[in-house]
């Protein structure tokens, strides 16, 4: 994967930089997808991303807590059904002590769904193709094309100077 | 001054290519303390369990005084951490990975004691309560099952908790590092890049663990005193038992998180980020959750002499005025007495004044432990039943080692993971006072120029 981008020390200019690759993307035939902003944290309060499934995430956790629910449920009732210890008369499946497991399991089920949504969603892991600079964690925010046409590169060099950078860089 | 995010990132990725001479000694103090634990429990193998002084009836002593201790250090970080997450605290941004990283060790910690208690480790699987052919039922009724799904749940969370933050700042050392170095934090950091969709993700999971992770904690120590309510013993069978653990758990906690960041202070020179404000905080909670214990206690006490039941009182003036009445003081004294007035009072509420009220804390909350365990199994309801206990050196060695294998677990891991975290902090400058053009100047610290890249042996 071939990035073509530079550096801005302002998110402004990042914004900027971002704004005219957007805007030239038709022209430059540029897939959205190609305009990569990389920073060493997070910035609110700019439009670095046209993602705003913020509630996505919530809904696994919450269907993951349910899995993980069903999965107490069985494990209990099933385990003490086929293996059932003299209560005295008591019930063999006490809901009391059964919801306790229900309960553990409800939070290990959302744990595990949160942690493998954001993997996916985060494209994570992924060993190949990493863009990264150093000075992005020294505070700068990359602005960049993924392998850009070779025939607009000019162009996208032109770009991401006009909106302040003092120079592109190319990573292989 | 206001850092700029260079001099962030060179002054909290430097511990993990240099080291004092101070870490080392204390690196050398806990490997000996956890390899004396290492030789006692080899002894112990050998010889079996008798080497212990527990006996009929006081069949838990030090091995579940331990457990409940660990398992309430662990309330530090995760509870801690997601509260002040949660409610947007921004001082807590130093101190949240300090506190994640104990609680992870500490439950890990808490885990190992009952394989330790059961004298026969080989067969801890045993323990794992699913449907089996050994004819061994898993019990659903048992506190015990409960504890093992809870802890298990409670360290899943409390490691994703602690892991997923650090990602980025994996990230970050694997782009100042070469070599093998390099290649490991390749591997930890999954790829990261930084992206907006992959900050944007990690924000959102981290809100959702935090929202988990809290009733996750206080379930856990809430069934850890459901080891004891459950049972039909003087003095446990109590329905305090559930708050008033938790109570203790979180002022244990918020004792051992405070201790942890005077040590990290001074050994990995956080001076600069690790400020007298945070610990003033972390006093103001420590005050508040003395006041809780003492609240508690006296609440728990009162309900017994109130109540005047015989079985009752023995376990009670056994443990005032009798054979514990030295501990239960001396508890009282570390816990209530002694911490309280230090701060309460601001000029007292210093670096050093907080941390020798969390030194008392952590003193008089195993003490409580002990206290809660022990008296009860003596003086059970039959009088013909009671007994004594005292600990034998195999105990006292492996209770010690504990706390030498969890300083030196925190030591290593402060050695390949920044202790506070990187990003977040960076986070925390960008509304107000960001300094994104400092002038480069002459650290005072290390003798390192700064800002600037990582000198070639330090990214070595």
């Amino acid at each position: 994967m071939k990035a073509l981008y530079a550096l801005y020390a302002e998110p402004e200019a990042a914004q900027r930089a971002l704004d005219a690759l957007r805007a030239a993307s038709p022209e430059l035939k540029l897939d959205p997808k190609q305009i990569v902003v990389i920073s060493g944290e997070p910035h609110e309060g700019f439009e670095f991303t046209d993602e705003h499934h913020t509630g996505t995430p919530y809904r696994w956790a919450v269907l993951g807590a349910v899995v993980g629910g069903t999965s107490g449920l069985l494990l209990t009732t099933l385990s003490q059904k086929s293996y059932p210890i003299p209560t005295g008369g008591m019930s063999l499946t006490p809901a009391w002590t059964n919801g306790i497991i229900v309960y553990e399991l409800i939070m290990l089920g959302a744990i595990l769904t949160t942690l493998i949504v954001l993997l996916v969603g985060a494209g994570l892991p992924n060993f190949k193709g990493v863009i990264t600079d150093p000075e992005v964690w020294a505070g700068k925010i990359l602005v960049g094309v993924v392998d850009a046409p070779e025939n607009s590169i000019s162009e996208v060099e032109k770009r991401l100077l006009q909106a302040g950078a003092s120079q592109v860089k190319q990573s292989m | 001054m206001q850092k700029t995010a260079e001099q962030i990132e060179h002054d909290l990725l430097r511990p993990l290519f240099h080291s004092s001479g101070k870490y080392w000694v204390a690196v050398a103090l806990a490997t000996s303390l956890l390899l004396a634990g290492v030789a006692a429990f080899g002894y112990q193998l050998y010889s079996g369990i008798g080497v212990w002084g527990i006996n009929s009836p006081v069949f838990w002593a030090f091995d579940i005084t331990n457990f409940v201790f660990w398992i309430g250090i662990s309330h530090a970080g995760t509870l801690i951490s997601a509260i002040l997450r949660l409610t947007n605290a921004t001082w807590r941004r130093p101190v949240t990975r300090c506190a994640e990283a104990i609680t992870v060790f500490s439950v890990l910690i808490g885990a190992i004691i009952p394989l330790c208690h059961i004298g026969r480790p080989w067969l801890a699987f045993w323990m794992i309560p699913y449907p089996n052919q050994r004819h061994i039922w898993p019990n659903f009724r048992s506190p015990l099952a409960w504890d093992f799904f809870a802890i298990s749940t409670y360290l899943t969370g409390s490691t994703t908790f602690l892991y997923l933050p650090t990602i980025p700042d994996f990230a970050a050392v694997r782009d100042a590092s070469t070599g093998l170095r390099k290649k490991i934090y390749r591997v930890l950091a999954l790829g990261w890049q930084g992206t907006q969709r992959q900050w944007q993700r990690l924000e959102i999971a981290m809100h959702i663990m935090a929202i988990v992770i809290i009733p996750v904690a206080v379930s856990v120590h809430t069934i850890v005193s459901w080891d004891f309510a459950m049972t039909p013993v003087p003095m446990w069978h109590s329905s305090i038992f559930g708050p008033y653990f938790v109570a203790g758990a979180i002022f244990s906690g918020i004792a051992a998180l405070i201790l942890a960041m005077a040590l990290l202070r001074k050994l990995l020179h956080l001076e600069e980020y690790l400020e007298p404000i945070h610990f003033e905080n972390l006093g103001k909670l420590l005050l508040t959750m003395s006041l809780l214990w003492f609240y508690f206690t006296f609440a728990e006490r009162l309900t017994a002499w109130y109540g005047n039941s015989p079985p009752e009182m023995a376990v009670f003036w056994e443990s005032i005025r009798k054979q514990f009445a030295p501990l239960f003081w001396i508890m009282v004294f570390c816990n209530f007495i002694i911490p309280v007035p230090i701060l309460a009072i601001k000029r007292l509420r210093t670096i050093t004044g907080t941390a020798i009220a969390s030194c008392t804390v952590v003193v008089g909350m195993w003490l409580e432990r002990f206290l809660i365990v022990v008296p009860s199994l003596e003086h059970k309801f039959l009088p013909y039943s009671w007994g004594t206990y005292r600990p034998t050196w195999v105990e006292d060695t492996l209770m010690a080692s504990s706390f030498g294998f969890m300083l030196l677990l925190y030591l290593l891991f402060s050695k390949f993971v920044p202790m506070i975290s990187i990003w977040e902090l960076k986070v925390g400058l960008q509304p107000h006072f960001r300094v994104r053009t400092a002038p480069k100047a002459e650290s005072k610290h290390h003798g390192l120029a700064m800002p600037g890249p990582l000198p070639t042996d330090v990214a070595e």
